[in-house]
Formats: C-alpha cells, structure tokens, sequence
C-alpha cells in the first residue's frame, strides 16, 4: 500500500489516520474488551443451561412454574408496551409538532423513569396501592388486589419502559418538520388521515426502534416487579423471578435454561434493532437524496 | 411589505397563525394524564409517606452506618465502573468510527447488549464467570484474588451494565467531526498525539462527560445484575437499592422510603447534571439548544 503511495498523499494520510501499530493495537484492545465484558457472559448464559445436555435444559424449561412464568412474561409486555406505544406517539406528536411553554420541563418529566433506580420505582407503587398505601383500604374493601399481583408486575413495568418510544420519537419528528402535514392538511386530509397516511411512514422505523428496546426491557425488568411481585411461584414470576428462585435454590441448569431464553430474546432484539437503524438511515437518506423539482414540468 | 400585508392581513392581522395541525389539545392533554397516574402520583406517594417521618427519624434512618456503608460502596464502585467505561467507551466509539476491520457493523450492533440483555441474567452470567471456579475467576483465584461476592464484582456487573452510554454519545459526535481540523493541526507541525490532545479531545469532551454521568446514573439505581454477585454482606458488599428491600421485608416502609428519598434526589441531581450537559453538547456542536 504504501509502496505505491507518493510520498505528499503518505503525510496527508498520516495527519488523520496513526501508524498501523497503533491502529491494530486499538482495535485489539477495544475487541478483546468487549470480548471479555460482553462476549464471554453471553456465551456463559448458554454453555451453563447446556452444561447437563439437551434433556436437562428442556426439563428445566418444562416445568409448570417455568410456563407461568413464561406467559405472565408474555402478558406484562402484551399490555404495557401497547400503553407505552400510544403514549410515546402522542408525546412525541405534541412535543414535536407544537411550540409550548414548559416543553423542555414536559421532556425531562418523561425522561425520569430513566433515571429513577427500578427499586425506588417499585416501593411507589408499594406506597400508592399498597395494604398500607393511599388506596390501601379502598382496594381492600373492593377485593381488588394490585401489589403482589398480577396488576402491580404491569404497572411497576409500564413505569420503567415508559420513556421508550417517546425519547425515540421526539427527535426524529422534530427533524423531520411539519410541512408534509401540514400540507396534508390543506389538501383537505382529516388529522387521522394525515397521521396514518403521512406521519406513521415517515416514523415506522424509529417506531419499531423504541417498540423493541421497550418490549426487551418490559419483559427483562427485575427490579421493580421484584418489590411488587411478592414472588409466589406459578401466579406472580416473571421469567426474571423465576431465574432468580432456582438461582438461590441452586438449581442452576433450569436457571441458566430459562435465562437462555431471556438471552434468545436479547439477540432477536439487537438484530431487530440494526434492521430498524439500517432501514431509518436508508429512508432518511432516500428523502435527503430526492431531487429539487422544477417550477414547471 | 405592503403587498405582502394585503395578501395576508385581509381579515384582523393576528399576532400568530393559526394552528394548522389538528390534535394538539388531545395529545398533550393524554400525556400529561398519562405521565400523572404512572410517574407524578406515585412520585407524589413516595415524598409525602417521607414526610411522615419525623426530622430524626428520618436522619436516624438514612444514616444508620450500615446505609453509610451502602451509599460508599454504591457511589463508590458505579464512580469507578463510569470511569472504566469512559476510558474503554472511548476507545470502542474510536475503533468503530475511524477504522476498518471484518465483522465490525456486527461488533457495532453488540455493543448494545447490556441494553438488550435483561439485568437477572448479566447477573448469574458473570457470577458463573467470576466465582472461583468459574471461566475467569479460576484464574484469580491462585493469587488471592475474590472477584466475585465483593464490591470487585459490584464493580464488573455496573461497567457491563454502562458500557454502552459512552460509546453511543461519543460515536455521533465523532462521525460528524472535521477532519479538516486535523489536517491543518498535522500540516502546522503538530504530531498526531497533539491533535488528539488539542484537537480531537476538546470536541468530543461534552458528549463523553454526558456517557460519563448516564453511566453512573444507571449505575447508582443498579439493583439485577449486582445483587447476585455482590454476596450482599451487610457493611462490605451491600447496595443501597437492596438496604431498601431489606427494610421493606421487615415491614419498613417508613425507613424504605426514607432511604429511597436519599436515593431519589440523586437522582434528580443527576438528571440536572445530565440535561446541562446536553445542552453544552448542542451549543458545542452548533445547534440550537
């Protein structure tokens, strides 16, 4: 390579770019770490629940408790990332598309379950709906029981996930404007129509986004529905829980089995996540690349 | 300018044109609904069960030194994991955008595993890794060294937990960065650590303080992936999220709350610090804030 290069492209290269030593001992360095953090503890999640053979690891996964444990998962996410869903579009669509006093404060509200420990979350809802909590007694006369039930594992979930598809939302409808709405509008499109046929092509991808970390997440979260699960095996385990339970009872194939299927879902996720990133570039340069059009035709 | 009025200022004139948009009221007005019944009142619950608590109540709850304890090691070891983070998020947003190898775009996209990848299974994963007989705990273990169930393994689950923040604030900003700059700073005699120094490093400082502050932030709230590793021994290894759990299993919720207050204006400070931060990442990058 350098052997052809002429000796002024060579410095000019060397203003921007290091001696090769110094690159393939970077990129060594950076490949070896994520080999050492990330690598190794996924590969470890599949080599402990197959550490005992296919039998053992389907035994693990066929368990009762691993099944309820499985559809409550299923469950959670089935309700709060659809609530998430709708609320991160009507955020983004008021935050994105409207000027308003107190916008900045409004998004920084939405941003705090982020930065809320998942363990503080869980104890508010303790606080709220609790035996002892604000509608404690009410709840109790009306036999309806939410902490260490089935209602407090999907609200203490909707609480972690809900800034998901908002925060991935806001700023890509804030780039894209308002003008294809807006005319839109004045072509006589009614609200509905303009959001489905305009808005939603333009954000599907950066929707799918935040559907998917958020889904990841809701069905993933240990902290929070672990203060409101009240852990009884077969009615309130989530997955997480129930990895948990056998983990402490040293079981640890069927622990490793069911956290295997916990890491699947992570993997489905990363590649669901660069296809969604892939196809959100690829639109944005597609409308970036399309050609001024002519006054007249 | 008079023209201009007499096709626009046939009816009253009007200080600002008429929302254009439908759903502004809907939208906003479901939000804030919303954002009360799942964050505001719950939020609200927990402040005012705190004011229930006398003032040296409260004192005697979150400074009892077993929660002293849990506040050293909690801030202590995530300050330690950010910092790790910084340093190897860095080189990983560095390696990603400015140079070439096989199977980056994959290498790129697994970068987020910690974001996929849910809390309870990090957890057993690296305590299977790190115990004394484990993959790399065995390792260790001849010099003496515990990696597992003490704050060391407090330390590694929160760097696992954080590493994806630095490197997905810095990559951004360094894909957009000039390389003009570097030219002229290479062509006016300066050497290439120069330019990293003077050149490359200031630029890049707002977005890697902000992956800096996001990754201690997740990592102070930090409860699934440390608790397993952690062997939770009261005053050495024990976080603060789990000294409330511990408080609320003997039926404390006064003295839970108590210490979740102490942990939830962290957060806010944090929040703070985070948005300000931001806002200095936009002004440094030209944008409007």
């Amino acid at each position: 390579m350098s052997a052809v290069a002429n000796p002024s492209t060579r410095r000019a290269q060397a203003g921007t770019t290091e001696a090769p030593w110094v690159r393939f001992t970077l990129i060594g360095l950076a490949l070896a770490f994520l080999a050492l953090f990330l690598l190794l503890p996924l590969a470890a999640v599949f080599t402990e629940a197959l550490r005992k053979g296919w039998d053992a690891y389907l035994a693990g996964l066929a368990e009762p408790d691993a099944w309820s444990a499985i559809r409550l998962t299923l469950l959670t996410a089935v309700i709060a990332v659809p609530l998430n869903l709708v609320f991160g579009v009507a955020a983004a669509w008021c935050i994105a598309k409207y000027e308003f006093k107190g916008k900045a404060f409004l998004t920084t509200l939405i941003d705090l379950p982020f930065s809320i420990s998942p363990v503080v979350a869980g104890l508010m809802y303790v606080l709220v709906f609790g035996a002892n909590g604000w509608f404690g007694s009410w709840l109790a006369e009306h036999d309806i029981k939410i902490i260490f039930a089935v209602p407090g594992i999907v609200l203490a979930t909707v609480f972690v996930t809900f800034p998901f598809v908002a925060r991935e939302l806001i700023p890509l409808m804030q780039a894209q404007g308002n003008d294809e709405e807006q005319a839109a509008i004045v072509l006589g499109a009614s609200g509905w129509q303009t959001f489905w046929h305009v808005t939603l092509p333009n954000i599907k991808w950066g929707l799918v986004y935040g559907v998917i970390l958020c889904n990841a997440r809701a069905m993933g979260e240990f902290g929070a529905v672990s203060v409101v699960s009240g852990h009884i095996r077969g009615q309130t385990n989530t997955i997480p829980l129930h990895v948990e339970i056998l983990y402490n009872e040293y079981q640890s194939v069927a622990a490793f089995a069911a956290a295997s299927l916990l890491a699947l879902l992570a993997l489905v996720t990363l590649v669901i996540k660069s296809i969604a990133e892939w196809q959100g570039e690829q639109q944005a340069k597609a409308a970036a690349a399309l050609p001024p059009e002519r006054p007249s035709a | 300018m008079g023209a201009a009025s007499d096709l626009t200022g046939a009816a009253a004139p009007r200080r600002r044109p008429k929302r254009v948009l439908p759903g502004f009221g809907l939208t906003l007005g479901y939000t804030l609904f919303y954002l009360s019944i799942i964050v505001l009142i719950p939020l609200l619950a927990l402040l005012a069960k705190s004011f229930s608590l006398s003032w040296p109540q409260f004192w005697e709850a979150v400074s009892a030194p077993r929660v002293l304890a849990s506040y050293k090691l909690t801030f202590g070891a995530s300050f330690i994991a950010a910092c790790v983070n910084l340093v190897f998020g860095l080189l990983i947003a560095w390696v990603l955008v400015r140079y070439q190898f096989p199977g980056k775009k994959i290498v790129d996209a697994f970068v987020d595993l910690p974001f996929a990848l849910p809390t309870a299974v990090a957890g057993i994963s690296l305590t299977a890794l790190l115990a004394g007989n484990g993959w790399v705990g065995q390792y260790f273990e001849p010099f003496g060294i515990q990696l597992a169930f003490n704050p060391n393994g407090v330390v590694i689950a929160l760097i696992f937990i954080g590493l994806p923040f630095v490197v997905r604030t810095v990559q951004p900003v360094l894909e957009d960065s000039e390389k003009e700059l570097e030219e002229a700073a290479t062509s006016l005699g300066a050497t290439r650590w120069q330019v990293f120094t003077k050149v490359i490093l200031p630029s890049i400082t707002p977005a890697l303080l902000t992956g800096f502050a996001m990754a201690f932030a997740r990592a102070i709230g930090e409860y699934g992936s440390v608790i397993f590793i952690a062997g939770n021994m009261p005053m050495v290894s024990e976080i603060t999220p789990l000294i409330i759990i511990g408080k609320l299993e003997q039926y404390d919720t006064a003295g839970a709350t108590a210490v979740a207050v102490v942990m939830l204006f962290f957060s806010f400070i944090m929040l703070l610090v985070i948005n300000a931060l931001q806002a200095w990442q936009r002004r440094h990058a030209g944008m409007p804030a």
